[in-house]
């Protein structure tokens, strides 16, 4: 193939890309605007608020206490490998709440959440619901984006620190009841290791894969092609793309938080 | 009334409007016909500015309609949609009330329900269905709901996209029917797209043939059968010879 041809297409492909970013830019600029802009749809919040924290609690809950006891097991072994059985508190608390926790929750947020969202938007825009709104004169992204991206970003911080709390007590169940662990002395390990800062990273990355996942799930949404195809196209960009950003949000806040 | 001037609209290499100029008279009941795909629902979409033209200017009682308090202006409107559009999470009466429940509008809850339901029976549904969700209705009563949604708030104008499209013969007549008598009453302009012969008759004082992207003829129902225009011919005797390719 003659060399332009190729830099021609390469050209096209990094120029889509970054359409396609600038377009998620403008419209997550938009969505937050639209948070603080009246008028407010209460019951939208509500029923989010529900959706995306309440529903959410028994998975993140069992992704958390597994996680946490299977990463209690992973730290006795491989600590025993150099006698350095005794850190599992340490690791496990250090573990959970600086990396595990907020990921592992921002990762069931994206598959639950932002494909419930996506798949519910698209399907709206398939079948008019959309254009029906704006006829009604109801602005889609304050009725339909806004709450979600709100209740998100309220949200996903708790069920953070929830999943952080119940990975801790997995790591707990299983050091104490398995591995021989002292239960005072374990806890006392945790909360003495266990700095603000690393409280306060988990939080904070909570609220940005909270505002990520909604922000995809809306995006792909109301972007969506025609029919069954596009829903389905739709549900599984969004978390693709909404997985992909929360690693690459995790690993950037990380450096902000920990790298200084 | 509503006038569209040289209005041009192209999705890629498809061009849909090509240059399509049509007058609707306050208080008159147009119907735009032609065959899948000609851009009627394009043409409908453009004056509620769901899609936003090339190039070409539409105009509502002599106001460009892309300028302006956009709330004000689609207050003044209501539309029924093809597959009904109701919105599967709310129950039949907030569909209906949903423009009376918030925004400019909005009005005590009480109050709201009471006219969903006086206008769920003004389209034949008895209020039992008001709690019901869109799911568990079947395509007709649907249509209807999405009828009594459309004049809940009394509009000046209403668009009806395929009124008729998915229903049986008896019911298609039925939302005719319902259609003409709501027109008249509310004494409301009215623009509605459809190929269905039957919804033409019923609903009709003018008649528009869009066909490539241009207005092929228009004028009163009355007239359309003598019209001479071989376009409009074939379309409304359904022939498959003809100016019109049976394959587009």
């Amino acid at each position: 193939m003659n060399p332009l041809a190729i830099l021609a297409r390469l050209g096209a492909a990094v120029l889509s890309i970054l359409a396609v970013f600038g377009r998620v830019a403008i419209f997550a600029f938009d969505a937050l605007t639209h948070i603080v802009r009246p008028p407010y749809y209460p019951r939208e919040f509500a029923h989010a608020l529900l959706n995306i924290g309440w529903l959410s609690l028994p998975v993140v809950g069992l992704t958390a206490i597994f996680t946490g006891g299977a990463l209690a097991l992973q730290i006795y072994a491989g600590g025993a490998r150099f006698n350095a059985e005794a850190v599992v508190p340490q690791i496990v608390a250090i573990g959970m709440v600086r990396e595990l926790g907020p990921v592992l929750v921002g990762l069931m947020i994206a598959a639950r959440v932002t494909s419930s969202i996506a798949a519910e938007i698209a399907t709206m825009k398939v079948t008019e619901q959309i254009d029906a709104l704006v006829t009604l004169s109801t602005h889609p992204m304050k009725y339909l984006v806004a709450p979600r991206v709100l209740a998100a970003l309220l949200t996903v911080p708790v069920l953070v620190g929830i999943g952080d709390i119940i990975g801790i007590a997995g790591g707990y169940t299983v050091a104490v009841k398995n591995l021989g662990f002292n239960s005072a002395a374990y806890l006392q390990n945790t909360v003495d290791f266990l700095e603000t800062r690393d409280i306060v990273s988990s939080l904070v990355k909570g609220a940005a894969f909270g505002v990520i996942a909604s922000i995809m799930g809306c995006y792909y949404g109301m972007n969506s092609g025609r029919g069954a195809q596009g829903v389905g196209r739709a549900t599984k960009s969004s978390v693709e793309a909404a997985a992909v950003l929360i690693l690459a949000a995790n690993f950037v806040l990380t450096g902000v938080f920990f790298s200084l | 009334m509503i006038k569209l001037d040289s209005v041009y609209k192209s999705f890629g290499d498809n061009h849909v409007l090509r240059g399509t100029s049509l007058e609707i008279a306050q208080g008159t009941s147009m119907v735009i016909i032609g065959g899948s795909g000609t851009g009627k629902s394009v043409a409908l979409k453009s004056v509620l500015g769901l899609i936003t033209p090339d190039a070409g200017k539409i105009y509502v009682d002599g106001k460009d309609a892309s300028k302006g308090d956009r709330d004000a202006f689609l207050a003044r409107f209501g539309m029924l949609f093809q597959g009904g559009a109701l919105f599967d999470s709310l129950p039949v009466w907030q569909n209906v009330a949903f423009r009376l429940l918030r925004g400019s509008l909005k009005r005590p809850q009480a109050e709201a329900r009471e006219i969903a339901i006086e206008k769920l029976r003004r389209v034949g549904l008895k209020s039992d269905v008001a709690d019901r969700l869109p799911a568990e209705l079947s395509g007709g009563m649907q249509k209807r709901v999405g009828l009594a949604r459309a004049i809940a708030a009394e509009p000046e104008i209403i668009f009806f996209d395929e009124p008729t499209t998915g229903l049986d013969p008896i019911m298609s007549g039925v939302i005719n029917d319902l259609i003409r008598e709501i027109v008249v009453e509310m004494g409301a302009t009215a623009m509605t797209i459809t190929h269905d012969m039957s919804s033409v008759r019923a609903i009709a004082d003018n008649v528009a043939m869009l066909h490539d992207g241009v207005i092929q003829w228009t004028g009163p129902v009355a007239d359309m059968d003598a019209s001479g225009d071989p376009y409009l011919d074939q379309f409304i005797h359904g022939r498959a010879e003809g100016p019109i390719e049976a394959v587009r």
